[in-house]
């Protein structure tokens, strides 16, 4: 099995990152890199430090030692900028984390105000966009609380596209949803992988995976195992671990 | 009963007393507008170091707000006011009161919104910081007012609380209400103006009685 083609340059290039919390190590020496328009999936067991590296990916955990470059960004030095690099990474978590005392249109107009400094009928419309991309056009003026999980999920998604990133983080963006949620959120994805938004995802939906991932990412242990096309690692994986796990996944 | 009217609810003495009463009240909306932002400031700030400082920090503020919620307020307005010249420091009657209800309503305030802060999931703050807000931005626009809005009725409760504790100002010779009232009482040697300060109390504060009452029965 040949490697996956290396791209020209990755826009995302993780180096060597190691975080423990306390005593315990959760990543340990992970190498991570996701090329231009790429979809990446990352799948392991609870524990095995996927949300971890993914949440290092835009600093929301501190890495103790490594490097990570963003979209040439050198995301570590204390040079840079975080908040101006963060506005190039969108990130969507498993509780939605909308704010819940501000309207859908509200929730995504406030980083385009405070931090692009857009004027407030410019934010407006660019939310307007943005949420009528996500299919919820109709239901801008409504409070997290009045809508179903999977439409503030998807607010969250508009909230974070917005900004115009060049990567999206995805942290377990299904697993807070009724079943019967899941599928319009997936819907919004698959949408965005279309317009060639770079993705990184971590999540148990493997039948999305399938379907719409390049690449496949296993980690256990704080360590990336494995990695390849969904077809190999699915349908063929080489390492003990993986095999365990879809095994137990595809049960479900 | 002719005599309790007499020496309670005296009519003529009213009339007699009434312009400094009404200043004594006008001094006691003054205090009011000083002590209560003062306070508000000062256990913001203790609020938010008590959450999201280092933790030396957060220790420093639960160790200072223990401090100033022990020590009786009446006592620290004395000891600003009359104890501090003994330093060579004067910080004057306003000065005390400015001082002491920033350390003391502030340490009460900064008890309640330390727990407001508290009661903001972590996740707020981090989709925040992910859309590129800078960490004041985030308090500011995302997890203080979901923290006020969380403790709402406990805010507004000490808040009359220390509408209330203006009148230890008395003691330091700032004529407000209850001051006022105590002199027109040793003019008039009738107890008509205490009690026409008891019911101008009760009238600036029975609306905020009342708002507490409905914002608890919200939660």
């Amino acid at each position: 099995m040949s490697a996956p083609p290396t791209a020209p340059r990755p826009i995302i290039d993780a180096r060597g990152l190691w975080k423990r919390f306390g005593a315990t190590p959760v990543l340990k020496g992970v190498d991570f890199s996701v090329a231009e328009r790429e979809l990446v999936f990352i799948i392991g067991p609870s524990g095995s430090g996927k949300s971890t590296l993914l949440r290092c990916l835009n600093r929301l955990e501190e890495p103790d030692d490594g490097s990570i470059h963003v979209d040439g960004i050198e995301l570590l030095s204390p040079r840079t900028d975080i908040n101006a690099a963060r506005r190039r990474i969108g990130m969507v978590f498993q509780g939605f984390n909308l704010y819940p005392h501000m309207t859908a249109r509200q929730n995504v107009m406030l980083a385009l105000r405070k931090v692009l400094g857009r004027g407030k009928a410019e934010a407006a419309g660019i939310a307007a966009a943005a949420l009528a991309r996500v299919g919820l056009a109709e239901r801008m003026e409504h409070y997290p609380a009045q809508l179903s999980g999977g439409q503030q999920q998807r607010v969250a998604i508009a909230r974070a596209i917005a900004l115009e990133p060049r990567v999206m983080l995805f942290d377990e963006p299904t697993s807070a949803l009724d079943p019967e949620l899941v599928g319009g959120v997936l819907n919004v994805m698959r949408e965005l992988r279309e317009s060639g938004m770079t993705m990184v995802v971590v999540s148990h939906e493997m039948a999305f995976a399938r379907a719409a991932a390049d690449r496949v990412v296993f980690m256990a242990d704080g360590q990336k195992l494995e990695e390849g096309p969904p077809a190999q690692i699915f349908g063929a994986p080489r390492h003990e671990r993986t095999r365990a796990f879809i095994r137990q996944i595809d049960r479900h | 009963m002719d005599e309790f009217l007499f020496a309670f609810l005296n009519g003529e003495i009213l009339r007699e007393a009434w312009p400094i009463l009404w200043q004594g009240f006008l001094y006691t909306l003054a205090l009011s507008a000083i002590t209560v932002p003062l306070g508000l400031l000062g256990g913001l700030i203790l609020g938010l170091l008590s959450t999201s400082g280092p933790r030396a920090v957060r220790w420093a503020a639960a160790a200072w707000t223990d401090l100033f919620r022990a020590i009786p307020p009446l006592v620290l307005l004395v000891f600003l006011y009359a104890g501090l010249p003994f330093a060579g420091i004067d910080v004057g009657a306003w000065g005390a009161v400015a001082i002491g209800f920033f350390l003391n309503t502030g340490a009460y305030y900064g008890e309640v919104l330390r727990a407001g802060l508290g009661s903001v999931p972590r996740g707020q703050m981090e989709a925040a910081r992910s859309t590129g807000l800078s960490h004041g931005q985030a308090l500011a626009y995302v997890v203080l007012p979901q923290a006020v809005r969380n403790v709402l009725p406990d805010l507004v409760s000490n808040t009359l609380e220390v509408v209330k504790l203006t009148s230890i100002a008395s003691v330091v010779a700032l004529p407000e209400l209850l001051f006022q009232a105590r002199q027109a009482q040793n003019a008039t040697y009738n107890a008509t103006p205490i009690v026409a300060a008891a019911v101008a109390y009760f009238v600036l504060l029975w609306p905020v009685v009342r708002v507490i009452s409905r914002l608890e029965n919200k939660r």
